[in-house]
């Protein structure tokens, strides 16, 4: 009997928790929906950038509109341009929380284009 | 399908033929270059004439703007990326002395692409030789294959890359002919820097555009023509 309700009791308070537990504050940039409903991109966004990145590169079809670039270019923080900069940045975020790695940052830029010009124009 | 479609299509084929037929060959460039979403087309073979007479020792411009370009650090030392050289060589028994710009050849038959084991080194449809990084291990066997010593190997994590140049460590790189500019109908940022205009950059299919018209009236040959690689960059006065 005490092992039940110590196992009831662990399992409510889990639960409880799991309850409470935030979803990570995103600073999402301009935010909205822009190319497709936001639950399916939470879903897939993964096939979009995977599928997409072999047409760009390897047969010169580049599809604006679904592209990494693209991506970024709206959800980049207003403060700091980037999908990667913070902890609470787009991204990285949800990746952290996810714990899911995010290796597309290694070689492609998380930053706007028009920031990174900015900042190669000062120098 | 349905009746509609078919129409719609019927439609389609028809205006379209119609269209080619009615404008003059001069304005069918245009639609090519237009076809942006089609993605690389065979039809294509982009190229470049390099001058070596223009071309003055001791300008470093076209490197420089490459740099620039693609996010390069402009080092030189052995584990640095560099994808365009400026070279001055000799000829010993006349002495004459020219300078030139060496980078990928774009060639028709890469050996970079026939030694890859991932197929990661790739050319693309209009002739543009790439590395895939998604694929590329970084075993670096393109670089031992490439005659010209155009390729260069990631030594160090990269940041503040261009946002239209991807570039990671760890995996091998070299000049792109600036792809993410022509695929927006823009032309290479070397070719764009030269001074002297000594890089031309076109389509070598197009018997219309400046570079056909250039190799068709002057000399060029192509480095190190013997190994029949049929490079897509020429030079004249070597």
């Amino acid at each position: 009997m005490k092992l039940l309700v110590s196992l009831l009791l662990t399992l409510c308070v889990s639960l409880a928790w799991a309850g409470e537990a935030a979803s990570p504050k995103l600073d999402i940039g301009k935010g909205g929906q822009c190319v497709e409903d936001t639950q399916w991109m939470r879903k897939n966004h993964m096939h979009l950038l995977k599928h997409g990145r072999d047409d760009a590169l390897r047969l010169g079809i580049r599809d604006e509109k679904h592209s990494l670039k693209t991506c970024i270019e709206c959800h980049a923080s207003t403060k700091d341009d980037s999908v990667t900069a913070r902890a609470d940045s787009f991204c990285v975020g949800c990746h952290k929380y996810e714990a899911v790695k995010l290796d597309c940052f290694e070689c492609h830029s998380g930053t706007r284009k028009s920031a990174w010009l900015q900042q190669r124009n000062a120098k | 399908m349905s009746d509609m479609d078919m129409d719609r299509r019927n439609f389609l084929k028809t205006s379209v033929g119609a269209a080619a037929v009615a404008i003059a060959p001069g304005m069918m460039l245009y639609s090519v270059a237009q076809a942006k979403s089609e993605g690389a087309s065979s039809k294509v073979r982009w190229g470049m004439l390099i001058d070596t007479n223009q071309c003055k020792p001791g300008c470093n411009d076209c490197v420089t703007a490459c740099n620039r370009e693609n996010g390069l650090s402009g080092e030189t030392k052995s584990t640095d990326s560099q994808w365009i050289r400026k070279i001055d060589i000799k000829d010993i028994s006349t002495g004459r002395e020219i300078s030139l710009p060496m980078m990928c050849q774009h060639c028709e038959n890469p050996p970079c692409v026939d030694v890859c084991p991932t197929n990661a080194s790739m050319k693309r449809a209009d002739g543009i030789v790439l590395v895939d990084k998604h694929r590329c291990i970084g075993c670096r066997y393109c670089m031992m294959a490439c005659p010209y010593k155009a390729r260069s190997f990631v030594h160090e994590p990269q940041t503040g890359q261009n946002p239209d140049v991807p570039r990671g460590k760890g995996t091998v790189e070299s000049c792109t002919l600036c792809v993410h500019r022509i695929d927006v109908g823009g032309k290479p940022a070397c070719s764009e820097a030269c001074p002297n205009k000594a890089i031309v950059f076109g389509d070598l299919n197009d018997e219309n555009s400046e570079i056909a018209q250039k190799v068709r009236s002057v000399a060029s040959v192509q480095v190190r023509a013997d190994l029949r690689l049929n490079p897509g960059v020429r030079y004249q006065g070597i």
